[in-house]
């Protein structure tokens, strides 16, 4: 073979490769269309979420997953939002939870009441998620409790309910109303965590999803809801109108689910997952497999290519938020050092900022900015602020007064003397100001994943919905490095950076 | 040269000046002199433009001092401080030539400066790379006076420039300084609240309390033709007890 004819088959190769790079934007329909499925942060949902996902691969659409995605509220503003496409969703929880109040109870309520948000359902997947209370079977058994309603005679009993429990219209409010439960000790809790808790009798009792496959495996005790206080949670899949136009596909595919999926089906798939450790997806290729003879493909990453994901998306959050924040954070804090009552308002405004519980600042940046990277780095920004803030304004405030006073004198212009003199005398408070947000930016960063933005807190959500330690340290081991890294990199920086005639000690 | 003419300050309730009138002649020394609290700093402060009177003028070669023209004006004043206001994190070189560095002078004409100036105030070479924190208190005070001559203004203001220093080495720098004025011929204002260095430096001497001018003249004119008894009280208090001593 000539020279030439290699050349001109390596040309040939080298076009084709970039045409299948684009082929996915030059050809229309539905080929190209992505479709976002979105899923809460347990087990049951991911499963769900994962099922979707498959069906819609099988129909040549490109589906993104974005998992474990919080609660309630998140999911369903990112759908009416258009941030995600599909979820999945309980009938109970749109009536009780979503439209709580508005006194809607049955399906066909539901289904004029969803599609006026434009949104619509499939119908009942197949089996019923209630929530049930649930205390281990010897305790239960000792204190001769069956019903919920046997509680009213153990007011000394603590109970420990899932976060979302606590307060939504369907959760403990009401349930302690119905049932005039005398309890005091009532606490909110990760729902995961929560099995441990009763497992070491920390908690006598809590809320359980009643396909949870824990309930078989601690062997608790389901107690009855003797006066029908929980509706039912018939599993269903909620999608956004607009999917019928741009991958009519996925509708017909998700229809195939209903009725589908029995309780102890879904039982076993959840146990498959929290007790077997098996992939979320996996099992629902598996169940894809048997019951609609679909070949789909499971999704496996090695540990080391999740890692690098990982980093990746903890790094671009911190990068993006910290370099927007020190870029913001500077000129604030010098003009609350030259202007005393704009200072005093500036300093205020970022020191109450720093009082927004982190996850409440989350999740107030969902409806402005949506789900994912955006909302979790503006409010990553907005934590930064403070430290660095605060350490400008110190720094050029504390310059002495004699200092001060002869750069003004010697005929420097403001700017000028900014430059020459007072942002170098005060580099190294401003440096101690980048450096602590920094550190409080890689810690903080990993509450991320609770909005979709991943980063290191995507091991640890996981791992502590799955109970798995080592996969909450793939996360939590490597943030804490990052901090200790970026603690060294900024005293490194400070040698560097810092003018050597203010590091020297007095000759006096 | 510098008028100030009918000037009155007030910090809050306190009248810093009140209604001062006064002329500093070129090639001149004058020394502000009073006790603490006078309005003499103040005074300085006024004509360099780093506070602004609330009624009066203050001109400089027959130009209102005010906001618009400081900066210009800046550079025709040096100004040397007590604390000598060096910049720490700057060297003692930078620290002399920032402005001239701010005003893009070329490198040969900086260096050319620097040597006349280390020449003039008896400063080593090797110096002027050290620190202000490397450096003794007359050493500072050095480099505080260069930096204040180095645009080779026609009038130099100073504000106690020896009070921080200890006595043996206030004496030899007292006699440096004249020595300095007297080569340099510039318009010299100085503040000082000692009587002896207000004679030996000044011209002129000019007696402050409480924001007016008691007496103006030569130190000669204060000694011997005192025009109030506080002039002669104020230059009393501060004789020297090594006089006592040497009565006994």
């Amino acid at each position: 073979m000539s020279m030439n004819v290699i050349r001109k088959c390596f040309g040939i190769i080298c076009i084709f490769y970039v045409a299948t790079l684009f082929t996915p934007l030059a050809v229309s329909g539905e080929e190209s269309v992505t479709v976002t499925v979105g899923s809460k942060k347990f087990t049951e949902s991911v499963i769900l979420g994962e099922i979707v996902s498959h069906l819609a691969e099988d129909k040549a659409l490109k589906p993104v997953h974005r998992r474990e995605l919080g609660g309630t509220r998140v999911l369903w503003s990112a759908l009416l939002k258009g941030e995600i496409d599909i979820y999945p969703e309980y009938t109970g929880t749109i009536s009780r939870e979503i439209f709580a109040g508005l006194g809607i109870e049955n399906e066909e309520e539901i289904r004029r009441a969803l599609s006026e948000k434009g949104i619509r359902m499939t119908g009942p997947l197949g089996f019923n998620n209630t929530y049930v209370i649930g205390m281990r079977a010897d305790v239960a058994r000792k204190l001769g409790i069956r019903k919920i309603s046997d509680l009213r005679n153990h007011p000394e009993l603590s109970l420990g309910f899932g976060n979302e429990f606590m307060d939504r219209g369907d959760g403990w409010p009401s349930l302690k109303e119905r049932y005039s439960l005398p309890q005091k000790d009532v606490r909110g809790m990760d729902h995961d965590l929560a099995y441990r808790g009763l497992q070491s009798g920390d908690i006598d009792a809590m809320d359980l999803y009643a396909t949870d496959a824990e309930i078989q495996y601690y062997k608790l005790q389901t107690l009855t809801d003797d006066l029908s206080h929980f509706p039912e949670y018939n599993a269903l899949i909620l999608y956004r109108a607009d999917l019928e136009a741009r991958a009519p596909g996925i509708i017909s595919a998700l229809s195939r689910l209903e009725g589908l999926i029995s309780e102890p089906e879904m039982i076993l798939m959840n146990a498959r997952a929290k007790l077997d450790r098996i992939p979320e997806s996996k099992i629902a290729a598996d169940f894809l497999a048997a019951r609609l003879s679909l070949d789909a493909e499971a999704h496996g990453e090695t540990v080391m290519s999740r890692f690098w994901q990982h980093t990746y998306e903890h790094l671009f959050l911190v990068c993006i938020s910290l370099i927007a924040a020190i870029g913001v954070s500077i000129p604030l804090g010098i003009i609350a050092a030259k202007k005393t009552k704009l200072g005093q308002i500036i300093l205020g405004f970022v020191g109450i900022i720093q009082t927004i519980p982190s996850l409440a600042l989350l999740v107030f940046m969902i409806p402005l900015l949506g789900i994912g990277g955006p909302p979790a780095i503006a409010a990553l920004f907005l934590y930064s602020l403070l430290p660095i803030v605060r350490n400008t304004y110190t720094g050029i405030h504390d310059i002495p007064l004699h200092i001060r006073e002869s750069s003004e004198a010697i005929g420097l212009s403001a700017g000028a003397r900014l430059r020459i003199v007072e942002v170098p005398m005060a580099s190294s408070s401003i440096l101690a100001g980048i450096k602590t947000s920094a550190v409080i930016n890689v810690g903080t960063a990993t509450l991320g994943a609770l909005i979709g933005a991943g980063g290191y807190g995507q091991p640890i959500l996981t791992g502590i919905r799955l109970d798995d330690v080592g996969l909450i340290l793939q996360g939590a081991l490597p943030a804490a490095l990052l901090a200790l890294f970026v603690q060294g990199a900024f005293e490194i920086a400070e040698r560097m950076l810092v003018p050597r005639g203010l590091r020297l000690k007095s000759m006096a | 040269m510098i008028e100030l003419n009918n000037v009155t300050k007030t910090f809050g309730q306190t009248q810093a000046l009140q209604s001062v009138t006064l002329t500093c002649s070129g090639g001149k020394t004058t020394v502000l002199i009073g006790p603490s609290g006078c309005g003499k700093s103040t005074l300085l402060r006024l004509i360099i433009g780093l506070t602004e009177q609330d009624s009066g003028t203050v001109t400089f070669d027959g130009v209102p001092v005010a906001p618009n023209n400081v900066f210009s004006l800046r550079r025709k004043m040096g100004y040397v401080i007590q604390e000598g206001g060096l910049f720490p994190h700057l060297t003692a070189r930078r620290n002399i030539t920032v402005m001239a560095g701010y005003l893009k002078w070329n490198a040969d004409r900086i260096e050319e400066r620097l040597d006349e100036l280390l020449e003039l105030t008896q400063f080593p070479h090797d110096g002027l790379d050290r620190f202000p924190l490397q450096l003794s208190g007359g050493q500072q005070q050095r480099v505080s006076l260069m930096r204040a001559l180095m645009l080779d203004p026609s009038v130099l203001l100073l504000d106690e420039p020896l009070g921080a220093l200890d006595p043996m080495i206030r004496a030899d720098l007292q006699e440096e300084l004249k020595e300095i004025f007297q080569a340099l011929k510039k318009t010299v204002i100085l503040v000082t609240h000692d009587i002896g260095e207000a004679c030996y430096f000044g011209d002129e001497v000019v007696l402050l309390r409480e924001g007016t001018i008691i007496q103006k003249g030569t130190p000669e004119d204060l000694v011997f033709a005192p025009v109030d008894p506080f002039v002669t009280h104020f230059i009393n208090a501060q004789r020297s007890p090594l006089e006592n001593v040497r009565a006994q």
